[in-house]
């Protein structure tokens, strides 16, 4: 063994609550980039989609080039892959394997694992919206629009995206919500909104979309990025409810445990 | 030393289930409180009541003069918890998981150096890989980095080897030594043989025996026990009893003398034996085990409805 002697005299106390908040983004960061399946999900998927989507005729771009109205919707994507799919998977199983539980007694509140979790998820989406761009741009997208407005959108989807996970998470068991957090997030790829414009879509079902948060933030975003003027009312309105409402259910469901 | 822990007529209740029934312990700094009794006995819902996992029905928990539950945040940064099922995420890395932890503190106990005392050398192995005694070392070493005042080890050897449990109970006795208070959930009667000052055995949601070790298992009267072919004719050895001294066979080839002990016990029972040509064995004077201690406190059903 060690040659060293430690004291063990207590000299107890905690760190400061950013360094904790830094610490726990930093872990899970760690954790997240170690993650195949995440990595799929949240790099990956919408990489192959961007460039699969661009080349094929699926997406129709009518006045504008198509790649243009396809790199809105894999923006939505890919903040609802990370803020709700891979979030509600990591934590039904933290909650599963008492990660959960021993960070309740640590120094590290709920409050700062809530903050430090939102970190981690605003760093992913970072690297996720480099990836795009810098994909896109190689494919010949050239920036359009309003960024901030964009940005304002993103923030809201992430907000209202993570509530549900939390919601869903809360509502069922870790491989349940494995299951249903995956088949919700395909269901809301294929049939929301998210990548398919609502004009291509039949008529109810573009509806329809509008009203799921994953259709409000593509088709908010496709709105902004060309061009529209302000902040699309509708978009912030569902998302909004979306998330108030993925808040009260996580409010009551959710347990730590 | 000082109060670590007071727990004054705790209830606990689970919709209609009581898994804790007017529960009433202490506990000092400084020193090794094992908490026993069987599995669905109230000893974890006790434990976890004190680090604020839940709220007591009725009575009243004070952890280093704390309310676990209102005082928490005050709280949180003066415990450790080793928890007996998980608590570190499967694809974590035993060096990176430790140094995580440590940021949470102000004054952590180095993480490498924590990690060599342990023997956990391959830093770089993740949880999942991990054999189960080193899993038990990581989580101990969580609950100790940051060099808390009262530390709450749940089945803290459970899986470990002769050479870790060794470890595992020498560092438990830096801690103490160190003014540590150290709660120990168990139910391995070596740990509390090794480790416990202070014993509470718990059944039913109560407290059904508690005192040190040596109190729980030395008898009101001196006793003495042997073993020998079963059903001998213990006539002949009654007759040389003195007064107030009783042999009996207490279960097949047991034999139980009451009110006599030591060298005095020994020299009748070594005298009677070679005059009665009986082979004689296991002799055993004074003590109890805690294991019997145990199962004699906690007899009547393991578990309540």
């Amino acid at each position: 063994m060690s040659a060293t002697e430690l004291s063990f005299t207590p000299h107890a106390g905690a760190a400061p609550a950013t360094s904790q908040v830094l610490a726990q983004a930093r872990y899970e960061f760690k954790l997240v980039m170690r993650n195949g399946e995440q990595l799929l999900l949240t790099l990956i998927i919408p990489l192959f989609l961007l460039i699969g989507l661009t080349y094929m005729p699926f997406i129709k771009g009518d006045d504008q080039p198509r790649i243009s109205v396809v790199v809105p919707g894999i923006i939505a994507l890919a903040v609802m892959s990370t803020a709700f799919t891979a979030q509600a998977i990591s934590i039904g199983f933290d909650r599963r394997y008492g990660v959960l539980k021993l960070l309740g007694v640590t120094p590290l509140s709920r409050l700062r694992l809530l903050v430090s979790k939102t970190c981690t998820i605003l760093a992913i989406e970072a690297i996720q919206l480099v990836l795009i761009l810098v994909v896109a741009a190689g494919l010949g997208w050239r920036p359009g629009g309003n960024p901030v407005a964009a940005l304002i959108l993103i923030l809201l989807g992430t907000a209202s995206f993570s509530a549900l996970s939390f919601a869903l998470a809360g509502i069922l068991r870790a491989e349940a919500t494995l299951a249903a957090a995956n088949a919700i997030y395909l269901i809301l790829l294929l049939a929301g909104g998210t990548v398919i414009p609502r004009e291509q879509l039949p008529g109810w079902l573009g509806t329809f979309g509008e009203f799921l948060p994953s259709g409000a933030l593509g088709n908010g975003l496709r709105d902004v990025m060309a061009g529209e003027a302000g902040i699309p009312l509708v978009s912030v309105v569902v998302l909004i409810l979306w998330g108030a409402a993925g808040a009260a259910i996580a409010h009551r469901t959710f347990k730590w445990e | 030393m000082s109060t670590a822990l007071e727990i004054n007529d705790l209830v606990v209740r689970y919709g209609t289930k009581t898994a804790v029934a007017g529960l009433s312990m202490t506990a000092r700094l400084g020193s090794v409180t094992a908490v026993v009794g069987p599995n669905g006995a109230g000893k974890t819902t006790t434990v976890e009541t004190c680090e604020g996992y839940r709220s007591p029905t009725a009575g009243s928990v004070r952890v280093l003069g704390l309310d676990p539950v209102a005082d928490s945040a005050a709280l949180r940064p003066r415990i450790g918890v080793m928890l007996q099922e998980g608590g570190v995420p499967s694809s974590a890395k035993v060096g990176e998981t430790l140094e995580h932890f440590a940021r949470f503190y102000q004054n952590p106990q180095s993480p490498r150096e924590l990690i060599n005392l342990l023997g956990l050398s391959d830093v770089s192995a993740t949880y999942r890989r991990m054999s189960g005694g080193e899993q038990q070392r990581l989580k101990f070493a969580i609950a100790i980095i940051g060099r808390p005042e009262l530390v709450f080890l749940d089945e803290p050897t459970a899986g470990l080897d002769a050479h870790a449990k060794r470890i595992v109970w020498d560092v438990v006795n830096q801690l103490r030594a160190s003014g540590v208070g150290i709660i120990l959930t168990t139910h391995l009667m070596d740990d509390v043989e090794q480790l416990a000052d202070e014993v509470f055995v718990v059944h039913h949601g109560r407290v059904v025996g508690n005192g040190s070790p040596e109190e729980l298992t030395s008898s009101e009267l001196p006793t003495m026990t042997f073993r020998a072919t079963a059903g001998i004719n213990l006539a002949s050895l009654s007759a040389s009893l003195p007064n107030g001294v009783s042999v009996v066979e207490a279960s097949a080839g047991s034999y139980r003398l009451t009110g006599i002990a030591g060298s005095q016990a020994l020299k009748l029972i070594s005298d009677w034996s070679s005059e009665q040509d009986i082979d004689v064995h296991d002799l055993n004077t004074g003590r109890r085990k805690l294991e019997d201690v145990f199962m004699e406190l906690t007899r009547g059903g393991a578990t309540e409805s």
